[in-house]
């Protein structure tokens, strides 16, 4: 054996110190703090990506604006038809733009094999699902941002500010929620673009039909009219639950 | 065939007739390995003290097959490779390689067999394979809009290791990276991507690494400094299983060497004795046989 030989056979290797995730903490804090962890971690890169380009977010919020003034002129919309038009727009202009941004957000997380980079990590799945989540209500969130008030002034709508923020807010998770499972399942085919508008639209149906109602609510108030708030809530739960746990089942070869 | 003596159960060196064998029995370590276990105290030579148990093979594949829809790519592999072992899987293009590699890297899942990393099931026991295997695909599975620190950072993390920052550090200047360390990956060249996605492999020091065709793209420093990863390893006692075309370059890396063709393992031996002239006959042969079947 050469000399080089013999100082490669003596070099000892450092070794890292590594903690298991899930396993490095005091039973279920730990456990749910290793959790949060590498959501967040994830969260973060995708931010940090998006930050860099943009390509999602300014994507998303042009096409939300455009369903805005487009359909501002494609309806009538005298003071007593604005009640009953501008929620159903609104929701069209955040779904219409979720969509581009969902398929975005999963379609760049596949440029280099289905989540290979994320599935080869030792992260529980759920993992991925709700950082994938948190990510697209925060794409989503920004858009809605920027497009309500716009929205406001063009509709000559009074928004409640108050009353629109939880609206808003669990109808967006709602649609991530769906969105997020099916954008990872629609991944994995060659016609994506295609596939998920046409398999998350049926889905999104109770929760759309909620948030427009809730609103609607907000702009002309009903006597006695259902809980649609709480409605969204409930569809928000049946969802994330659902769709956490089959998420696993998708992204599994 | 091979001069490696092997370590029974009961600590008697006794001649082996290879490091590779297909589906054979459990528990044998090399005797380097051995000896590098006890000097270091431990009672195996895993670096991080889990995952592998005492004495498991670092991989068992047994009667392994893989379809994709009705093309089979594995059809019955067996396969055993013992800890600190560097495994040179030869064959042509389609011969299944790359699924064998992303099975035991849990990105694909067994239809039939059995696979373990570690003594851990590929197929039951994935999250735990997960921390004990580093895997480098055709792709360098990295994130081209975040730098190069910020990409081995953010794996760091993921893998748990505890000081991310310092180990990120670490593998920059292991891999000769420091100058563009904080450059987005999509601006580096080919060569220094596939530094950088095996800076990621061996992120969190797995025992066992799969490389798929490691030299593609290396020049003849970056090949230096994989021979070195490869050679550091297997004197820890860590395992590399690593595929290519390159007879030349395969063989200066391996201990050991087999050839796959058409889904099978045809030939398993020791690199030792054998030159690029004697593989490529055995290739041929074995994509001969393979037509066969």
């Amino acid at each position: 054996m050469s000399d080089t030989n013999m100082t490669r056979m003596t070099t000892r290797v450092n070794t890292t110190e590594i903690s298991p995730p899930g396993v490095g903490g005091d039973g279920a804090l730990g456990t749910a703090s290793a959790f949060a962890r590498q959501v967040m971690a994830i969260v973060a890169k995708d931010l940090r990506s998006e930050l860099r380009t943009k390509q999602t977010w300014s994507a998303m919020a042009l096409f939300a604006l455009l369903v805005l003034v487009v359909f501002n002129f494609a309806f009538d919309l005298r003071v007593e038809n604005t009640a009953a038009v501008a929620p159903g727009v609104l929701w069209v202009a955040f779904v219409f733009a979720s969509i581009l941004g969902l398929g975005r957000t999963v379609a760049a997380e596949h440029d280099q094999g289905p989540l290979d980079r994320l599935l080869l990590c030792p992260v529980n799945r759920t993992v991925v699902y709700f950082a994938k989540l948190i990510g697209n209500v925060l794409f989503i969130g920004v858009v809605e941002v920027v497009a309500v008030p716009i929205f406001a002034i063009i509709y000559n709508v009074p928004v409640a500010l108050g009353g629109l923020v939880p609206v808003v807010v669990l109808g967006t998770i709602g649609v991530a929620a769906v969105g997020t499972l099916f954008a990872a399942m629609a991944a994995n085919t060659r016609a994506r673009e295609l596939l998920l508008p046409v398999l998350i639209f049926p889905l999104l149906v109770p929760v759309v039909i909620a948030a427009v109602r809730a609103t609607s609510a907000l702009i002309v108030p009903v006597a006695r009219d259902a809980p649609w708030v709480g409605l969204l809530a409930a569809f928000d739960v049946i969802f994330l639950s659902i769709s956490a746990v089959a998420f696993e089942y998708v992204v599994e070869d | 065939m091979s001069s490696i003596a092997r370590v029974e159960r009961d600590g008697v060196l006794s001649p082996s007739p290879s490091p590779l064998r297909q589906g054979g029995e459990r528990e044998h370590l090399t005797a380097e390995n051995a000896e590098d276990a006890e000097r270091r105290g431990v009672d195996h030579p895993s670096p991080s003290g889990r995952g592998v148990p005492a004495r498991a093979l670092a991989v068992e594949v047994v009667k392994l097959t893989r379809a994709f829809g009705p093309k089979p790519v594995l059809r019955g592999v067996d396969l055993a490779l013992e800890q600190g072992e560097r495994l040179a899987l030869f064959g042509a293009n389609g011969a299944g390689k790359t699924t064998l590699l992303r099975v035991l890297a849990t990105l694909a899942r067994p239809d039939a067999g059995t696979a373990r990393v570690g003594g851990l099931d590929v197929a039951r026991e994935a999250d735990a394979v997960r921390r004990i295997v580093g895997y480098v695909g055709h792709q360098p599975h990295i994130y081209e809009e975040l730098t190069v620190r910020e990409n081995l950072r953010f794996f760091a993390r993921m893998y748990g290791v505890r000081d991310a920052a310092g180990r990120a550090e670490a593998l920059i200047a292991r891999m000769g990276l420091a100058a563009r360390a904080g450059d987005r990956a999509r601006t580096l060249s080919r060569g220094l991507l596939q530094r950088l996605a095996l800076a990621r492999g061996i992120v969190q020091e797995p025992d066992v690494l799969l490389l798929d065709e490691p030299e593609t793209g290396l020049d003849a420093q970056a090949f230096g400094l994989l021979r070195d990863l490869v050679e550091e390893r297997a004197v820890a006692g860590r395992t590399t299983i690593f595929t290519t075309h390159a007879a030349e370059r395969g063989l200066e890396l391996a201990s050991v060497v087999a050839v796959l063709a058409r889904g099978r393992i045809t030939y398993a031996g020791p690199a030792a004795g054998l030159d690029a002239a004697a593989l490529r006959t055995i290739l041929d042969d074995s994509a001969g046989t393979g037509r066969g079947r």
